[in-house]
Parts: structure tokens; C-alpha cells; sequence
């Protein structure tokens, strides 16, 4: 039973997690650029959340209408001021930009809101649904809802707009995308900002079922890097694949062995998965020369 | 045969001009950098000054080290915190299970840091190496993570959060932070005397080729995996050297201050900003920053101001000078020189002749 | 006698269809052309022959060693050797350190010590002032011109000593006079046995150097034989027409 209720919060939260690894996979996808900041973006959306409803009362999931557009505001800058620049070594140097940025902006968040643990206290967080003898938080159920439903948005906008087909043009052949008049440039700044917009979704839940600080990011970004890697990079639906997938056996571990176990577990399935196929497991070989 | 005339596009001057500074005055900067490096310590005796100093050679051989596989390789590595906690643990864990008395007995047990690192090195070498350059950078900093989620989960071995202890040598106050330099200047010299060695012999020139084109370097004959796994165990001795030296001088460690991300951050913009695949690069990329870095440590004491300064650091090199200062100041001294022969070449316009014929004068003689 | 055979070779990309039951010869000793409109497979062949692409299908034989699935350094180490289309050189390293990377060396202590012997450096330096890069030797390959890096690369393959070269496009993007030196370079290095197999659009290069030429079409042989041959041959007119039937007249 222990281990029905651990799958089952596994797939809630990979759920979320699939939304800012997602963002990750995506921008990776179409811009062939790592963002390493995307865990520190997570944590700048649940500051953001958490400002908001700790000094203006809004509610984090309405707060959504505002920190989304701005965070997406701040992956189109970013795009613009620090990756479009680059002109040799795209992939490494955006890499270690990223890492770059994501840095500062750690110690920027860790300057203006210190060490001190915060988490978003909403009336709601302990609320909880039961279900026979399954307890499952409120917050896990809405986050995951919202996951699915903003997830669900983003296949639409791919699959379905013509944003989404100059975007999924721009992923397979930049040249030819060129070509026929889509604008990359606009393209790549767009998806940054949707990733990063990705993020502060992803942030808010995370603001909601976890205490975080600055500090909190490295955690983050090692698990979206290594959902990413085992989704395959570039793969929306792989992010997805993965993200449930973790959390699950992490919850599961979790609650079989021991909790510090279940996060190690991460990582472990993570270098098992590439020692046999080192593109990851929905990865397509990549064809790139190094 | 046709001659082939191969006058090198956009060359201004006649003879070949050398890219490097002659060797008299490298042999000469790095004697000169040498000297000043085993008396700084004699000159200034202040223990907050030679502290510093020894940060700056544990930097210094970790910075070395880590340039011999991320520099010239061109793989770089933000996680060779991996092998610094290693180091760490291993001393801490040999002085306390063998009861190696701290002072002298304990710097036999750095080529043991070593040792172990670089041997842990190759299974994780060899797993890592097999993807693509930049799955590589992401995976070095999963390994290191995994290293630090076991030192605080195998609590039996580590004591876990709570950390380990070392004594403390019995030396007295303002001598006691000199052996640690002294021998972290010598673990230095050897470090530099690799990174030279390896620059020079056959077995640099394929790691430099991988750098380049590896799919080339692999179709011209390179082992690659070989080379880079030598590398990777080369660069991962120096790291847990390193890594060595800081335990015993902190007397303690944790798994968040061996498994250091912040370690990671530093050695990279460090080598950066002295030049990245450079043999002087790592020296003067630590030299520069961090005497610096510990200063204002010392001022004010905070982690964040280090992550904002190094993180904008990092982004301006990367932007405006990713080759690093050593390149940039062989590249001036090239230009300097070039001006110089160009002007020499010039023949003198005669006194009261106007701008014209001289300028024709000048166009003819230039090949 | 053939030094160099490939037979049926298949190669797709997905719905691409590169190669498609690729059968040809190339004798021994002789400086072979390969030719064919754009798309009909010249590079693929190339790339599976000297190992960077693994065929569907078929066979290739190196001196009665079959080398179907090699990879390229084992090809390379076999006698082989292939420069690019677009080049591929060491652009950080000098270019006598571009030469030495392949200069082949035996044993575990050869590695440790300085890449250039007197007489490795000796032998460099012959093979640069064959190629004419002499004055250039200390120069950052990166920074030479498109023709001299077409020429470091053909440099760098020969220092090996192949037995066969595989030349992609050499002409490409090259000024005359270059062009004539390399013809010349390439008939001194036949004349002491080197095969030759190039890949070429430049009509003119291709008639006046080859001893024999092969002609490819939708990624199979379609014809071949010595230049006059095959370039009054109304087949292969007809697989150029539209594109390049205007250089072949030229040179007729």
C-alpha cells in the first residue's frame, strides 16, 4: 500500500517537474544550447510566487498570470543579451554562460533573501484528498492538473500553431528554416522564454511543497539535467517519460529503503541508464559531429 | 615543379614573426615568478597573508591539474569537486583510522589522495567520456553530486553532516601556516612540470587534436578514449592533491565543503581568465583571483558576493576574452612587434617630399 | 590490378536514398576521377569507404583486405587516407604540429617524449616544402586560407605514407596556380606509386589529370573508362544535363 501511495506521488510530482525540465528540453532542442540556470529560474519563479503572496496576498496559482509573462519576459533578455552573441562553440559556450548567469543570479537571490528557508504558506497547503487508504496533498493534485493542463498548451502551441511549426522547422534544420523566411532569432528567444516561463510554473509548485532557499538550485538542476539526459534531449514527451519515471522510483526507493537513498537513486539510474545507451533513453543518436 | 606562393593572407611583414616570446624571457618570467613565490612567505610573516598564500597553491595545483584535461582536451569539467572531496576524505580518513600524527607525517599522505583520486578517476572516466561534450559537462556535475549524497549518506564512514575532524600540527601561530605553502608550492612546480611535459610530448599533440577535431584526430590514428581517460586520471591526481593539502589545513571535512560546487565555479574561471589550454594560463588565472577572492573573503566574509563576482567574471570572459589573458598579452606582444618590423621596413621619405611618392615607395616594398 | 573495390554498397539516410548498390573498381598505381552530378552519392562513397560511415550493405576491399565495417583510423592505418570537402584541420595547432598529429608513431614511450624527433621533424619539413607551406610552418593552421588549408590537409594525409589517397574536391575554391601545383604534386606522388581516387567538379582538373574516370548516378557506377571516353559518352551527358553538360562540352 506504502508503495501504491509512492507511485502514485511519484506521478503527481513528476507531474511539475515535467514542466520545468521540459522547459529545459525544449530550449535544448531548438536552440542546442544547455540552459544551466534553469534550476536557479525555478527558484527565482518560487521567490517570485512567494513575494507576491507573502507582501500582496495574491495566490500563487493566480500569481501565475504574473510571473509567468515576466519570466518569460526575462528568457527572451537573457536570449538576447547573452546567447544570440555568441558566435563560435554555441552549444559549450552557451553552456557555461548559462552556468555563468545562473551563478550570479544564485548570489543575488541569496543576497536580497539571505539562507533562511522559505516556503509558500498558503490556507490550502495541508490540505489534503483521501481516497480509501491513499492520502494525497491538495497542492499535489492541483500541481498536477496544472502540469498536465500547461504541458497539454505548449503541445498545442507546437503541433498545432504556426509559431510551433517555424519552432519545430527552426529544431530540425536552422538553415532551411532561415531559408524559407522564419526568423530564428525571434524563434530562440521565444522558446527561451517559454522554457524559463516553464520554469516559473514549476517554480511556484515548487515554492509550494518545498522549503527552499538559493541554495536549493543545485539540487534542481542536477535532476532536470539528468531527467533531461534520460528523456533525451529535445523531446517534450521524453521530459515527461523521465520526469514520472524518477520521481516514481525516487519515491519509491524512498519508501522501500530509505529517503536519503531515494535522492541518490537519481543519479544512479541516471549513469546505469548510460552506460547502455548513452543517448538516453527516447534520445535519438545524435548526429552531430563533436 | 610549380611554385606555390603561400605569402600568408593579411601577413604585413617580410620575415616569419614568432607567436610566442622568445624563450629567454619565458625561462625568465617563469624564474622570476618562481623566486617571488618561494620567498613570499620570508617577506611577509603575517599569518593572514600566508594563508592566502596557501589557498593560492592549493588553487594553484588544483588549477594545473584540472587545465591538463579540461584545457587541452577541450572537455571541460565543472565537477572536479568529485576528486577534491576525494582527497579530503581520503586524508582525513587515513589520519584518523592510521593515526598519522598531523604535522609532517601527514603530507606523505597527498600522493595517497592522489593516487586514489586518479584511480576512481578511470571507471568514472570511462563511463563519463563516452558521451557527447557537452552531456559530458552536465554528467561531471551529477557525479559530483552523487559523490556528495554519499559522503553525507554513509554515515558510518563519513559522519555523514557532522563531518571529520583532523588535529591540528602543533605548530606555533605565525610558522604554522608555512609547510602547508612550502609543500603546496612543491606539489605546484611538479603540476606545472606535467602540464608542461604532457604540452610537449607526443601524447599532448593528441590530446590538442581531440581538442580541434576529434572525429579527425580519431581517423588520423589517435586512441582517443585512451588519451582522454589519461588525461582525465592525470588531471584528478592533482585535483585530490589539492584536496589533500586543504584538509589538514582547514582541520576539517564536510561533504558540501569537499563536494564543492564552489570549488568547481572557481577552478573553472580561474583557468579562464588566465587562458584556458595555456600552460601559464592556470598560474596566472590564480595569482590574479585568488589573493583577491580571500581578501575580500576575509572583508566580508560572504558566499553570495562570491557567487555574483565570479558568476559576472565568468560572463565577461566568456564574452569578451574567452581565449583568457595569457593569449591576449602574447597576442599585443605579436602586434607590438609586427608594428615595429613594419616600420622598420619602411624606407625613410625624403625630407620635404610630399605624402605621395612615399606612400608608392612603401606599396612596392611590401611582398 | 585493383588496390581499391567497393561492391553493392548501400547506403540510406532515412527516406534518402545515398547509395544504391554501388559497385566500382579502382586500379592500382593510377590517378582515378570520380565524377557525377551533384547527389549521386561521390562523398557518401567516400565517407563509407574510408570508414566514417558505417553501409547498409556491400563490401569494401582494400588490397584484398576487406574493410567494410572499419573504423577510420583502422582504414587510415591501412593505407588509406581521405581529405574533406569542406576541410578538416587542427585549426589551434601549427601547422608542422597538424603534420605531426599524423605522423605515426610504435610503443608506449614514443608517447611520452616531445612530439617532433630530428628526423620526424626533418621528414616534416620535406613534406611541407613539397605542398610549398614551408614559410608557414609555425603558423596556426586557423588562420591559413581556404587553399592552404586544402593543402596542409593533403600534407598531413601524405606524411603517413599511404598507399592510396582519397582526395575530396581538391580543386574546390582553389586559384589556378594553386591548382596547377597540385596537379603536379598529385602526378609526382603517383609517379612513386600513390593511387589516387578524386572526387571533382572542375571538368578541366579531372580530364587533364586521370588516367581513368569513373562516373556516378543516383548512387550507383554508371559508367568508366580513360576522360575521352567518358566524356563523349552520351550517357553521361545525359546524367549531367541541365547541370554541368556546359563544362563538359568546354573541355571536349
Amino acid at each position: 500500500m506504502l508503495v501504491l501511495q509512492a507511485i502514485i506521488d511519484g506521478i503527481l510530482v513528476g507531474g511539475f517537474y515535467a514542466l520545468m525540465a521540459g522547459g529545459l528540453t525544449l530550449v535544448f532542442g531548438v536552440m542546442d544550447i544547455v540552459n544551466f540556470a534553469q534550476g536557479i529560474l525555478v527558484v527565482l519563479g518560487a521567490y517570485l510566487s512567494y513575494a507576491l503572496y507573502s507582501h500582496l496576498h495574491i495566490d500563487p496559482f493566480l500569481g501565475l498570470l504574473i510571473t509567468i509573462p515576466v519570466m518569460f519576459g526575462v528568457g527572451i533578455t537573457v536570449y538576447w543579451t547573452m546567447i544570440k552573441p555568441i558566435k563560435r562553440e554555441r552549444v559549450i559556450m552557451s553552456l557555461l554562460t548559462m552556468f555563468a548567469v545562473g551563478t550570479a543570479v544564485e548570489g543575488i537571490l541569496d543576497y536580497i533573501f539571505t539562507s533562511n528557508l522559505v516556503a509558500i504558506h498558503t490556507s490550502y497547503v495541508n490540505a489534503s484528498v483521501r481516497l480509501g487508504s491513499l492520502v494525497f496533498p491538495s497542492i499535489y493534485l492541483y500541481a498536477f492538473v496544472m502540469s498536465v493542463l500547461i504541458l497539454g498548451g505548449v503541445y498545442y502551441l507546437l503541433y498545432r500553431t504556426r509559431f510551433g511549426r517555424s519552432l519545430r522547422a527552426s529544431m530540425q534544420n536552422p538553415t532551411a528554416a532561415r531559408l524559407v523566411g522564419i526568423n530564428t532569432d525571434w524563434v530562440s528567444a521565444f522558446t527561451l522564454g517559454i522554457g524559463v516561463g516553464l520554469a516559473a510554473a514549476g517554480g511556484m509548485v515548487f515554492g509550494l511543497t518545498n522549503s527552499f532557499d538559493a541554495a536549493s538550485s543545485y539540487d534542481l538542476i542536477s535532476r532536470l539535467l539528468a531527467i533531461v539526459i534520460l528523456g533525451g534531449f529535445g523531446s517534450l514527451s521524453g521530459a515527461l517519460v523521465a520526469s514520472i519515471l524518477m520521481l516514481v522510483i525516487q519515491d519509491v526507493v524512498a519508501v522501500v529503503w530509505s529517503p536519503t537513498w531515494g535522492q541518490t537513486t537519481f543519479y544512479i539510474v541516471l549513469v546505469l541508464v548510460l552506460l547502455i545507451r548513452p543517448q538516453g533513453l527516447l534520445g535519438r543518436k545524435a548526429v552531430r559531429a563533436q | 615543379m610549380t611554385a606555390i606562393d603561400v605569402t600568408p593572407v593579411g601577413a604585413a611583414a617580410p620575415e616569419h614573426v614568432p607567436y610566442e616570446p622568445p624563450a629567454a624571457v619565458r625561462r625568465g618570467g617563469t624564474a622570476l615568478v618562481l623566486v617571488l613565490l618561494i620567498v613570499f612567505p620570508l617577506l611577509f610573516s603575517n599569518p593572514a597573508v600566508t594563508s592566502i598564500g596557501v589557498f593560492s597553491m592549493i588553487f594553484l595545483v588544483a588549477a594545473c591539474g584540472w587545465n591538463i584535461f579540461s584545457g587541452y582536451s577541450g572537455y571541460i569539467s565543472i565537477g572536479h569537486a568529485a576528486y577534491y572531496g576525494i582527497g579530503q576524505y581520503t586524508v582525513a580518513l587515513l589520519v584518523l583510522h592510521l593515526k598519522v600524527a598531523a604535522g609532517w607525517d601527514t603530507f606523505t599522505l597527498l600522493p595517497v589522495a592522489g593516487l586514489i583520486a586518479a584511480v576512481l578517476a578511470v571507471p568514472i572516466g570511462f563511463v563519463l567520456l563516452r558521451v557527447r561534450k557537452h552531456t559530458f559537462i552536465i554528467l561531471t556535475v551529477a557525479v559530483m553530486f552523487i559523490l556528495q549524497l554519499l559522503a553525507f549518506n554513509l554515515t558510518s564512514w563519513t559522519n555523514g553532516s557532522g563531518g571529520l575532524e583532523l588535529p591540528f600540527p602543533t605548530w606555533s601561530g605565525s610558522f604554522f601556516n608555512e609547510p602547508f605553502y612550502y609543500i603546496g608550492l612543491a606539489a605546484a612546480v611538479v603540476a606545472c612540470v606535467v602540464s608542461w611535459w604532457v604540452r610537449r610530448s607526443k601524447y599532448g599533440l593528441g590530446l590538442l587534436s581531440i581538442r580541434d577535431d576529434e572525429d579527425r584526430a580519431r581517423g588520423l590514428g589517435i586512441r582517443t578514449t585512451r588519451t582522454k581517460l589519461i588525461a582525465y586520471a592525470l588531471s584528478a591526481f592533482f585535483v585530490g592533491i589539492a584536496g589533500g593539502l586543504y584538509a589538514p589545513f582547514v582541520g576539517s571535512v564536510y561533504p558540501q565543503f569537499g563536494f564543492d560546487p564552489n570549488f568547481d565555479l572557481a577552478v573553472a574561471v580561474l583557468v579562464f581568465v588566465g587562458g584556458i589550454g595555456t600552460l601559464s594560463g592556470p598560474v596566472i588565472g590564480t595569482l590574479l583571483l585568488i589573493p583577491l577572492q580571500q581578501y575580500f573573503y576575509l572583508q566580508f566574509g560572504n558566499d553570495n558576493l562570491f557567487l555574483i563576482a565570479y558568476g559576472v567574471l565568468f560572463i565577461l570572459i566568456l564574452r569578451l576574452l574567452p581565449g583568457g589573458v595569457a593569449p591576449a598579452v602574447t597576442q599585443l606582444y605579436r602586434r607590438v612587434l609586427v608594428a615595429r618590423r613594419l616600420r622598420a621596413t619602411e624606407p625613410p621619405a625624403p625630407p620635404g617630399t610630399p605624402a605621395a611618392p612615399g606612400e608608392a615607395e612603401r606599396k612596392e616594398g611590401t611582398p | 590490378m585493383s588496390i581499391l573495390q567497393v561492391s553493392g554498397i548501400k547506403k540510406s539516410y532515412g527516406g534518402i536514398r545515398a547509395l544504391t548498390g554501388c559497385t566500382m573498381t579502382f586500379e592500382e598505381g593510377a590517378i582515378n576521377g570520380l565524377i557525377g552530378p551533384n547527389g549521386s552519392g561521390k562523398t557518401t562513397l567516400f565517407n563509407v569507404i574510408s570508414g566514417y560511415e558505417v553501409a547498409d550493405e556491400g563490401q569494401v576491399i582494400l588490397r584484398g583486405k576487406d574493410i567494410t565495417n572499419a573504423k577510420p583510423d583502422q582504414v587510415f592505418a591501412a593505407g588509406l587516407g581521405r581529405t574533406f570537402q569542406i576541410t578538416r584541420i587542427f585549426a589551434r595547432l601549427t601547422v608542422l604540429e597538424n603534420l605531426h598529429v599524423a605522423a605515426q608513431r610504435r610503443g608506449f614511450m614514443s608517447q611520452l617524449r616531445s612530439w617532433k624527433s630530428a628526423a620526424e621533424r626533418q621528414h616534416a619539413m620535406e613534406v611541407l616544402d613539397f605542398v610549398g607551406l614551408t614559410r608557414l610552418a609555425d603558423e596556426p593552421a586557423g588562420g591559413l586560407s581556404y587553399g592552404q588549408q586544402k593543402l596542409l590537409e593533403f600534407a598531413f594525409i601524405m606524411i603517413a605514407k599511404p598507399s592510396i589517397m582519397l582526395l575530396d574536391e581538391p580543386a574546390g575554391g582553389v586559384n589556378p596556380t594553386l591548382l596547377r601545383g597540385l596537379a603536379d604534386r598529385i602526378r609526382t606522388l603517383n609517379a612513386d606509386g600513390t593511387t589516387f581516387v578524386i572526387v571533382e567538379h572542375d571538368m578541366e582538373f579531372v580530364m587533364r589529370l586521370c588516367d581513368h574516370v569513373s562516373v556516378m548516378h543516383q548512387g550507383r557506377a554508371l559508367t568508366g573508362g580513360p576522360p575521352e571516353q567518358v566524356r563523349s559518352d552520351p550517357a553521361v551527358l545525359e546524367a549531367y544535363l541541365g547541370t554541368d553538360s556546359a563544362d563538359i562540352e568546354e573541355v571536349s
